[in-house]
């Protein structure tokens, strides 16, 4: 039997983390992410699992990582300026294939900026914040629901894609309430175990090694440094790395039409909403204020590896609408994959779209 | 049809959980859809807290509240920070001990905080007493939901005098509110 629950975000978020199986949280609260360390913290050692308070982000993340390599689910969960200090070790889990989950709870920036108010100013940041090249992959909830939903498919894809994934919620999603479903159980994939006669940084054509935690009876040499197949060090041989980076890109973005996850509105309108997130639900109110089918819109639940194929569902569009919690970050990727011309509808300060600035936009761009 | 519903008091009084328990009596308990947000700060004790919940028969699209139709208000700086704009027809209750402003919509005078400090001997419990307050004059959300999401909130040991509260608020929004 399922349960019915009036419940925070933030608070959903540890629930979806829980029922997929996460044992590991390491984390340093704050806001507005604090309610899910909050929740981890009671539930988790009831459930088996570990809960560590670390003494810093660095630390958060680079714990996470280690338990990733015992063979647990692992998460931590944070908001910017916490974000800013993860991104070394971020790469580090990139480069060693660590499946591991990142909640960002986003708040206004930069640096410490606004604490209690919401912000989708991280987007940019979750794919291209730690150096050198590497795909991941982020998620976007816009409902209470996804918050679990989402974070409990965010361990899946963790670990079949063997890459730290981002699930990039705001303040608003993560401190609203709203009625929940929280099931009995939730379905599990975890990764491939490695072959025996597989090296462990050896993959197949979908280039995603077979996983060989700690204590499962293989030996593991773990690196950041460009390594061989066996998982030693390899630093000079310009194709040794060639060939590790391009895997680690190709292995997600090459898998992008079987991770993508949108919903599609009014496919044959000629002025499309492209949205993420909260602004989503605006344009959803919108839409059912409006008394035609003239709208369409395009609301993305992965956004990275972005899903350019998803925009050519619209053939009729003259014109692409984004409204965005930041100054046009992912209208960035929305404007290269088109030659309609798109328009950002940017808003900063912690509060969202309003129905009749939406409104406004439409009477001028359309 | 869509409300929204706007608490605001100090910190302290309750003002959050009002909002989370009306929110809950609307979405587990009525059958009807109900988002509830809040005004995060630094206004842990004393300040003016501010909690709304949007509730509606329909799916809730926008989340947000935009202009409440409903308001309880139980601190000045709380009327004159998130009250003092309603709009002409909507409906506002206010703990007439703690607030010495009137707005210009209808208004009903709750003496919340004496009551809850002088018949249920404990001033903790106001936040409840104007709850059966709005509950009586808006029907916002039935009065079976209400306690049923009262008594789901409350810590243990608790639950008669919260009751209690919740019943004497019924009576009180009845006739301040001329029903």
């Amino acid at each position: 039997m399922s349960r019915v629950e009036f419940m925070q975000g933030n608070t959903a978020c540890a629930e979806g983390a829980l029922a997929a199986g996460c044992r590991f949280f390491g984390g340093y609260p704050i806001t507005p992410s604090t309610e899910i360390a909050e929740t981890m913290a009671r539930r988790l050692p009831k459930a088996g699992g570990v809960f560590i308070s670390m003494e810093d982000e660095l630390a958060s993340i680079a714990a996470v990582i280690g338990a990733a390599w015992t063979g647990a689910r692992a998460m931590t969960a944070t908001s910017g300026p916490g974000f800013s200090l993860m991104m070394e070790n971020i790469g580090y889990a990139a480069m060693t294939e660590t499946p591991c989950v990142i909640v960002n709870i986003q708040r206004g920036g930069p640096s410490t900026g606004q604490p209690t108010r919401a912000a989708q100013g991280d987007m940019l940041q979750c794919r291209f914040g730690s150096h050198g090249d590497y795909s991941t992959i982020a998620i976007t909830p816009n409902s209470v629901q996804e918050m679990f939903d989402l974070t409990a498919k965010a361990f899946d894809l963790a670990d079949r894609f063997r890459v730290p994934t981002f699930l990039m919620a705001d303040e608003i999603v993560g401190h609203m309430r709203e009625r929940v479903t929280i099931p009995d159980a939730v379905k599990v994939t975890r990764s491939s175990p490695l072959a025996e006669d597989t090296l462990p940084f050896e993959a197949g054509e979908d280039g995603i090694p077979g996983f060989a935690p700690f204590g499962s009876g293989r030996s593991v040499h773990v690196t950041g440094l460009t390594h061989d197949e066996r998982g030693y060090p390899d630093t000079t041989d310009p194709e040794a790395h060639d060939r590790l980076v391009r895997r680690l890109v190709a292995k997600v973005e090459s898998a992008r039409r079987e991770i993508a996850d949108y919903e599609v509105v009014n496919p044959d309108a000629e002025t499309v909403f492209v949205t993420y997130g909260p602004p989503s639900r605006t344009v959803e109110q919108v839409m059912r204020d409006r008394p035609d089918d003239s709208i369409g819109h395009l609301r993305l639940r992965v956004v990275w590896p972005f899903p350019e194929f998803a925009l050519q569902v619209f053939p009729n569009a003259e014109v692409f609408l984004m409204p965005e919690l930041n100054m046009g970050q992912m209208v960035r990727e929305v404007q290269r994959h088109v030659d309609q011309p798109v328009v950002s509808i940017p808003k900063i300060g912690g509060e969202l779209h309003t129905p009749a600035e939406l409104v406004r936009a439409l009477e001028v761009y359309r | 049809m869509r409300h929204e519903v706007r608490f605001s008091g100090y910190g302290g009084q309750g003002i959050i959980l009002s909002a989370v328990i009306l929110g809950r009596a609307a979405a587990l308990y009525d059958g009807k859809y109900a988002v509830q947000t809040q005004v995060y700060g630094p206004e842990a004790r004393g300040g003016a807290s501010m909690g709304q919940v949007v509730i509606d028969d329909e799916p809730i699209l926008y989340p947000e509240v935009a202009e409440p139709d409903i308001f309880v208000i139980m601190s000045q700086q709380g009327f004159e920070k998130y009250g003092v704009l309603a709009r002409e027809d909507a409906v506002m209750l206010i703990d007439a001990d703690l607030v010495r402003s009137r707005p210009a919509c209808r208004c009903c005078e709750i003496p919340a905080t004496s009551e809850a400090k002088s018949t249920l001997g404990r001033e903790i419990v106001a936040n409840i007493v104007m709850m059966g307050a709005l509950v009586a004059a808006t029907g916002v959300v039935s009065r079976e939901a209400i306690e049923r999401a009262v008594l789901d909130s409350v810590p243990k040991g608790t639950e008669e005098l919260n009751l209690k509260a919740l019943k004497r608020g019924f009576e009180l929004g009845e006739r301040a509110c001329n029903l």
